[in-house]
């Protein structure tokens, strides 16, 4: 039986908009809902309810107002507090969030535990009940921890549900009380980011709250795309109310991306992978003009040039003598950047003299050029440019790197998950690796807190995660992996869809959406605000949230009071909600009565941004970094004494990359495909709800100058391969976007027809498993491919 | 007779979408109605120099489109059944789902793509400007909805005073033809569009059909 195939909503019929009653509508029938059924206890059974919005790895968190009709959601509308202004902006959803009940309710929803029968990856289950699902997954469990032991077991990334009770914390919770799992660190989102931004200031902790943006004069927004990949709701908000204070804005991206036509005045579009070449040459304008600030730099930094190398390293190369060509006999002129760029050199140095002079100025680093090969480069070369040019410290400036907030950092897990007694953590982007090879990983794969693993990865439970197959690179290589059931022996997907990952699975257990538990989030990345997530539906079918799921299995392996502290989804919301009240949120409402009042969002106004480095900056000695030398390291001691130099070099220096539009590749993969994150998704989770597939549909972005040689007209399907993979879209013209580049939004799911070509057109078919040498990071950015026209 | 209309701001306009599903989702259209759709205009050359470096002229921007409202609707006109017709209070152009035939002569007749078709029901719906919200005194849905606060809404005349009076960018209708209630912020871009060529790069998203 193959229970889940693709099928069109149910109609809306019946419904005519502008009159409308306030009807579920699409829902009732397919979802077996009876009028009048009895919604929630403490909650009306009609009427608006404030709830936070479903939280998935977006970086919004916004407030929605659902109207709740006869136990179903029957309308979205979004956060309505009367004042809006800056210290403390509504939470408006975006797209995504509006669209939210076609994904709710959609038809092909998890609807009963099933296992898997015939082969691993094949998609084919039955259904089984859950004491039937809860007793196999309890037995695996415990004979795989007592054959291999519990470094076996893992817990993959995974945020497909994100709220502080819903997707992996209580997953993980539960395996650390039965003795652990194996760890990960950092994300596929921002391994190099986390990893290189200490290298120059020793803290993560670099950026100013966003009030303070309006102090900017210039924002350079490299490679950042807030409009399409939300960095923090409001955020693009906020740079909207920066340019009307009086700030240029300018945005360096291969893309012409939404946040380029919305919120910038300019467009430089950049060869992806080459942003430290950039930087270079504009350090090399920046000094040859005197445009730095060299009071800051003698203060407050060391390796700028041959007057301030630390101790033992007087002989190596400085910064200065990089960006002069002092030693290499290269000096990085924006005429030997152009080259690499695609950028005119008039214009790097243009962008170099307004960054240099307009004060206080902003450079911004996205994310995405950190995803690629050398992406600790870009990382450290931006923080250098706002290092050299004195923005540190100051209102309106901005540190560049990481910038997690001053005074108000995320607590993105403050569910209690208890210690994990199992030492050894592996880099995220490595599991595969952990599974065919886990034993012979060591330091230099990134292995830390053991020397050595005593076992591969045999068990994994993926809750709300589609990154093992679908958001992990080489698709085509993981699913081999996957399927050999020698390897990991058995694989559990907990989710609210089959996903590409689902298939894999030997069993899939049914959770519930966020709408239907009980769940709080803070502000992510940035806003002081704790977002009440109340139960407004029950959860369909025989789906159970994940808590719940965790505390059924609790039960089945005998530490059920233990994992549960006898709570309830309601009372762990309700005791995360005051814990907020003892470390963050002093004055925040007693939590029954934030339920009562249906008020749906706690924030805490900011009138007074808070900014990073402001000590340091006014007196370095009494306030010193941590890092090693106690200021800003733009020579690295401690990166030259890794021993890498020709990949991590102790200043930042622009490599090609081991795929690049300059290596041998080029003559049978001339063009550099890039995944951008894609409106109508927040990565793989969304791409199934069909408003937003018909508002952002899946296509390869081209420009004409590359497709016309290629004999491809608009619309054509064509196919994007090159030796790890094919996929297979129609192609959509566009002129917002550099020649010899290509865009494949990632996130859709794969789905491979009977010739391995992936009709879906996951972008991860294409891309490389190699990751960065210093944060073994992933570099699903650089790849490189030919596009060919198809029938 | 008071008239409203729509202020778009195309100046900081992303193309999200969120107002076109704010107004799917209050009026639960299906796949294929959009009572807002968002049209992203551009078009341009790429030129590129002996050393490698590419120069780029290009025009984009969005434009977020409803019914107008207009004060000369073509739609109305058009209709051989007089289910359109033009709202005397607050001068909506509105649809009468128990006249209207399906004939669907008004959407070959509105130049601005707001009637949109329900296969299911055989008849022709629109944008109402969410009266029933304006009467208990919210906004319209998309207008609460936007990110970028980028959509306003009133008398037009206010909204003239406030925002301007153009009405028509690249490549949209000659606002003559049927006077739409819409005051536009235009983008910097929109004046290079007509060299540029710039025409709707993402038509297969806002067609109706």
């Amino acid at each position: 039986m193959k229970p889940l195939d693709r099928r069109k909503f149910i109609k809306t019929s019946g419904l005519i908009g502008g009159s409308v009653s306030l009807v579920p509508g699409f829902a009732a029938d397919l979802f077996g809902l009876t009028p009048g059924q009895a919604v929630i206890g403490d909650l009306p059974s009609e009427g608006w309810i404030r709830v936070g919005c479903p939280a998935h790895n977006c970086g919004g968190r916004c407030l929605l107002k659902v109207w709740v009709k006869d136990g179903l959601i029957a309308r979205i509308e979004t956060d309505d507090r009367p004042t809006d202004d800056l210290s403390d902006p509504q939470l408006r959803a975006c797209v995504r969030g509006r669209a939210y009940r076609r994904r709710q309710y959609h038809p092909d929803r998890l609807r009963f535990p099933m296992k898997r029968v015939g082969k691993r990856g094949e998609g084919y289950f039955e259904r089984i009940s859950w004491t039937e699902a809860l007793s196999l997954m309890a037995k695996k469990l415990t004979e795989i921890r007592n054959k291999y032991g519990n470094e076996a077991l893992y817990i993959p990334y995974g945020t497909g549900s994100y709220s502080q009770t819903n997707g992996r914390w209580p997953a993980v919770r539960l395996l650390n009380i039965l003795g652990g799992s194996l760890k990960y660190y950092n994300s596929y989102s921002w391994a190099c980011i986390s990893k290189a931004t200490p290298t120059v200031f020793g803290t993560g902790i670099t950026g100013n709250q966003r009030q303070d943006w309006l102090n900017s004069k210039f924002i350079l927004m490299w490679g950042w795309n807030p409009a399409e990949m939300r960095d923090g709701t409001n955020t693009e908000y906020f740079l909207k109310k920066a340019r009307e204070r009086g700030a240029r804005i300018v945005c360096i991206d291969p893309r012409k991306t939404m946040s380029a036509v919305a919120l910038a005045d300019e467009w430089i579009p950049i060869r992806p992978g080459t942003e430290t070449a950039m930087m270079s040459a504009m350090a090399y304008v920046m000094i040859q003009e005197n445009l730095i600030d060299r009071e800051f730099i003698k203060t407050h930094c060391i390796g700028f040039d041959n007057s301030q190398m630390p101790d033992g390293y007087e002989e190596d190369e400085s910064y200065s003598d990089y960006i002069l060509g002092t030693i290499d006999n290269i000096p990085k002129t924006p005429e030997w950047a152009e080259a690499i760029t695609g950028i005119p050199s008039e214009t790097i140095a243009r962008i170099a003299r307004q960054y240099g002079s307009i004060k206080p100025a902003m450079l911004y680093q996205g994310y995405g050029m950190q995803r690629r090969a050398y992406g600790e480069q870009p990382v450290r070369g931006g923080c250098v440019l706002a290092a050299i040019t004195g923005n540190i410290g100051i209102h309106g400036g901005w540190a560049s790197g990481i910038a997690h907030q001053p005074g108000g950092t995320p607590f993105w897990n403050i569910f209690p998950m208890k210690k994990n007694p199992v030492k050894a953590a592996i880099p995220t982007f490595l599991w595969s690796e952990a599974v065919i090879r886990g034993t012979e990983l060591s330091a230099k794969e990134g292995l830390s807190g053991v020397d050595q693993l005593s076992t591969n990865i045999k068990f994994i439970w993926a809750v709300a995660s589609n990154a093992l197959i679908n958001q992990h690179s080489n698709i085509n290589r993981t699913a081999k992996i996957l399927e050999d059931e020698s390897k990991v022996e058995f694989l559990v997907v907990q989710d609210q869809f089959l996903t590409p990952t689902g298939k894999f699975a030997d069993l899939l257990l049914p959770a519930c959406m966020q709408f239907e538990t009980w769940g709080l989030e803070d502000g992510w990345k940035y806003g002081d605000e704790v977002i009440l997530m109340p139960q407004v539906v029950k959860p369909a079918f025989e789906s159970r949230s994940d808590y719940r799921i965790c505390a059924d299995l609790a039960r089945e392996m005998g530490v059920y009071e233990e994992f549960t502290e006898e709570l309830d989804e309601r009372g762990w919301t309700k005791k995360l909600w005051n814990s907020y009240k003892s470390n963050r949120f002093p004055d925040i409402p007693d939590f029954e009565q934030v339920v009562k009042s249906n008020q749906g969002v706690y924030s805490l106004p900011v009138h007074e941004p808070k900014i990073s480095f402001e000590n340091f900056a006014k007196d370095p000695v009494k306030y010193p970094l941590k890092t090693p030398s106690g200021k800003i390291e733009i020579f690295s001691p401690a990166l030259k004494e890794l021993g890498q130099a020709d990949e991590i070099p102790p200043i930042p220096k622009y490599i090609q990359e081991w795929e690049s539009p300059f290596g041998p590749e080029k003559d049978r993969f001339p063009l550099q495909a890039i995944g951008p994150h894609y409106m109508g998704r927040v990565h793989s989770t969304f791409d199934n709800v069909d408003w937003l597939q018909e508002a952002f549909p899946q296509r390869i972005f081209i420009n004409p100058i590359d497709a016309e040689p290629r004999g491809i007209k608009e619309g054509d399907n064509v196919v994007a391969f090159n030796d790890r993979g094919k996929l297979k879209l129609p192609c959509r013209f566009t002129q917002r976007i550099l020649p010899g580049v290509v865009s494949i939004p990632q996130g859709a799911w794969w789905e491979p027809d009977k010739k391995q070509v992936d009709i879906g057109g996951s972008i991860n078919v294409l891309t490389s498993e190699k990751w960065t040498p210093l944060a073994f990071g992933n570099a699903q950015h650089t790849i490189m491919v030919d596009i060919k026209r198809v029938r | 007779m008071s008239q409203y209309g729509f202020y778009i701001d195309s100046s900081c306009c992303s193309g999200c979408k969120t107002c076109q599903v704010a107004c799917k989702d209050k009026n639960d259209l299906d796949q294929g109605m959009m009572w807002r759709r968002v049209y992203e205009v551009s078009g341009g050359s790429w030129e590129q120099r002996p050393n490698g470096g590419w120069n780029p002229q290009i025009s984009t921007y969005n434009l977020s489109i409803a019914c107008n409202h207009c004060e000369d609707p073509a739609c109305v006109d058009a209709c051989p059944t007089k289910a359109l017709y033009k709202d005397s209070e607050k001068g909506f152009v509105l649809i009468d789902p128990e006249k209207c035939v399906g004939c669907r002569y008004c959407e070959w007749a509105c130049p601005y793509g707001a009637l949109q078709y329900n296969e299911d029901l055989g008849i022709m719906t629109k944008c109402d400007f969410c009266k029933d919200y304006l009467e208990v005194g919210n906004e319209p849905s998309c207008v609460s909805s936007c990110p970028l606060r980028a959509i306003d809404y009133g008398e037009l005349s206010e909204l003239q005073e406030k925002y301007g009076l153009v009405s028509q960018v690249h490549p949209m209708p000659d606002p003559k033809l049927t006077k739409p209630s819409l005051v536009i912020g235009p983008h910097r871009e929109s004046e290079t569009a007509k060299i540029n060529k710039a025409r709707i790069a993402n038509l297969e998203e806002v067609k109706n059909d």
